[in-house]
């Protein structure tokens, strides 16, 4: 069975909601797709935005390197005071998640709803 | 009296003369030679039209065959004329009592000629029939003869494989067909698995058939690759292949040790793959056998994880109609193969299908041919591997390559559907199974693509094993710190070393064993029931 595509995308057209955009995710997340991601992740920092959202609800794969490549985003977050925001997690992924304890360090959302009144309220 | 009775095949070049006349012709010691009357000549159409006798002696036309007929001694002719057509001819000489022919007996031989003309076309056409009787009969026997010659080209029986089950039907259209299929097992223990079909039906598909499948044989002695298969069947056969004739055919290598099977297709119906998960098409790209010279196969493969079953076909069945001129269609086979558990019964339900979708009356328009290749549930007979009473689920190799853990993962995942496994914990094992390979695959084998790992799963009542085998021997692998995330997101930490980290939280326990030359992982999951299971 064919690997999905990885694909990191900033939703268009950006939608600045309360100084947050969303970047869409899909296909799996291991180590190749290192620049791919980095990339969005550098055009949704370009944007000036307090909060990065990024959207799992096109992920179905995501192994070590993958968590280590969003260990390495959250980071960056915290490093330039954004906060993480994320949505869209399978079970499974939130179980891992829950895990490595990343859940502590970001805030997650089951869907995009919830994210986006989050942004709401952080005005 | 003599009587003369000339071939009609001598007299209008058309029909042959029965073999009786023809021997009285030659036996009987009155019979005067023959004249023959060709049918531009003028005595021609006066018998075709003149009714009853025609006297020579006071004919008065202008025409070499009365001539000749006068030179031969001959003095009346009787015309045998049936529904317009000139049958055969009476030549009578001078009486043997030197008298002249009475009144009484021109009327006699006029009476006779319309019964005799009859009797003659009767049994020309009872020779005729007898003659394409006789010619029919030939060409039944020999197409039976074909058709016996043909099916000692096709395996006499299925392979026999512990763990497997093959099976195979073939049904040709006519006596002889164009439908193919083939088991070669090769040097190296794998299993060449091959159906064709070649354009058009009858004796000329069949003699191609045989061709082609010579071809492949030999071609599988000097190459195990099913692409570099068909690519060299294809260039021995285009330059002698008929015009307006080809070849489709899938060519399929299978290792019964692992279930790995690979393919290459020159333009035949996509074979479908039975798993717990649906029925897929496996599907590879090439031209038709025979079409083209330099081609090129595409080379696919898959693997068939214990129950799953292959099958491979020819267009007889999907392409079949019912009375109403629906075709039996893809989707209505993958429907049926998808409800049924496969194995050799698989043939028998398919055939039983196509029969009940067709009619009884059907005119089968195309060969049918299918075969089936199914993988069982094998128990252990290995009793290091585990408990006693283990069942392997699955054991296979897969080639070292970056992202290569990834349909390990799934097959493995497949393989556990076998047993009674929750869905939540089996994303934890394929988590845990994919890190495991991943490490196999990086540190043991160091992506070295002649190093393959190897997996088996097995379970017993109590508990699901994975076991994940590098060649990294048993050299020490360096060991990632315990993953500190603040200290990651501090940069005093590297971000990475997730792994052995993920696989001790998704299994319930983990053992680690080593040789000189292997290195091993075993996972370990408790199932349903077990107190401690996560």
């Amino acid at each position: 069975m064919p690997n999905k595509p990885f694909s990191a995308s900033l939703r268009e057209p950006v939608m600045h909601l309360n100084k947050g955009v969303i970047i869409d995710l899909h296909g799996e997340i291991n180590g190749t797709v290192e620049v791919a991601l980095n990339a969005a992740y550098d055009r949704a920092e370009a944007e000036d935005v307090h909060s990065i959202v990024l959207n799992f609800g096109g992920v179905d794969y995501i192994n070590s390197t993958g968590i280590a490549l969003i260990v390495g985003l959250l980071a960056r977050a915290r490093k330039s005071s954004r906060l993480l925001i994320v949505f869209g997690l399978s079970d499974h992924y939130m179980d891992i998640f829950n895990i490595t304890r990343l859940v502590d360090f970001m805030n997650v959302y089951p869907d995009e709803q919830s994210a986006v009144a989050q942004l709401s309220q952080l005005q | 009296m003599s009587v003369l009775t000339v071939p009609l095949r001598k007299l209008i070049r058309r029909n042959p003369a029965p073999a009786s006349v023809r021997a009285v012709e030659t036996r009987s010691a009155s019979v005067l030679s023959a004249v023959e009357i060709l049918p531009n000549d003028p005595l021609y159409s006066l018998c075709l039209s003149a009714s009853g006798v025609i006297d020579l002696e006071t004919l008065r036309l202008e025409s070499d065959a009365v001539r000749q007929l006068r030179t031969a001694g001959i003095r009346l002719l009787i015309p045998l004329v049936n529904q317009g057509e000139l049958v055969g001819m009476i030549q009578l000489g001078a009486r043997m009592s030197d008298q002249e022919y009475t009144s009484d007996d021109l009327r006699l031989l006029g009476n006779l000629a319309p019964q005799a003309a009859a009797a003659l076309r009767v049994a020309h056409l009872a020779y005729q029939q007898q003659v394409e009787a006789r010619r029919r009969e030939r060409l039944d026997q020999e197409l039976r003869v074909a058709g016996i010659i043909q099916q000692t080209l096709l395996p006499k029986a299925v392979p026999s494989i512990d763990g497997w089950q093959f099976a195979a039907y073939w049904q040709p259209a006519r006596t002889v067909g164009g439908d193919f299929y083939d088991f070669v097992p090769l040097q190296d223990g794998r299993l060449m698995i091959v159906i064709g079909d070649v354009t058009d039906k009858g004796v000329p598909a069949a003699l191609v058939m045989a061709s082609t499948r010579t071809i492949l044989r030999a071609a599988a002695e000097r190459l195990i690759s099913p692409g570099e298969i068909l690519r060299r069947a294809n260039d021995v056969l285009h330059p002698d292949m008929p015009p307006k004739m080809f070849v489709t055919c899938l060519c399929a290598v299978l290792d019964p040790h692992t279930g790995r099977m690979q393919y290459a297709n020159a333009g035949h119906n996509a074979s479908l793959q039975r798993t717990c998960d649906g029925v897929i098409e496996l599907r590879a790209r090439g031209m038709p056998l025979g079409l083209m010279p330099g081609m090129t196969y595409e080379e696919k493969e898959t693997i068939l994880a214990p129950e799953d079953t292959v099958f491979m076909y020819s267009d007889g069945l999907v392409e079949a109609h019912d009375s109403e001129r629906d075709m039996f269609g893809m989707k209505r086979l993958e429907t049926l193969i998808g409800e049924h558990r496969g194995g050799d019964a698989l043939i028998a339900y398919l055939r039983d299908a196509l029969f009940n979708f067709t009619g009884a009356e059907w005119e089968q328009e195309d060969d049918v041919t299918f075969v089936v290749v199914q993988r069982h549930m094998q128990p252990s007979a290995d009793p290091e591997s585990g408990d006693g009473d283990s069942t392997v689920l699955d054991e296979f190799e897969s080639p070292s390559e970056p992202g290569g853990e990834r349909a390990v993962m799934e097959r493995v995942a497949r393989a556990v559907s076998a047993v009674d496994f929750p869905p939540a914990r089996i994303e934890r094992l394929k988590t845990a199974v994919a890190e495991t390979v991943m490490n196999a695959m990086e540190h043991g084998n160091h992506y070295r693509a002649d190093l393959p790992i190897k997996v088996r799963v097995q379970a017993d009542a109590r508990r699901l094993s994975v076991f994940v085998t590098d060649q990294g021997g048993d050299v020490p692998i360096s060991q990632a710190p315990t993953p500190d995330l603040e200290a990651k997101l501090a940069g005093t930490q590297s971000a990475r070393g997730w792994g052995l980290f993920l696989i001790k939280a998704m299994v319930d326990d983990l053992h680690v064993s080593a040789t000189p030359t292997d290195h091993t992982v075993q996972l370990v999951f408790h199932l349903a029931g077990a107190h401690d299971a996560k």
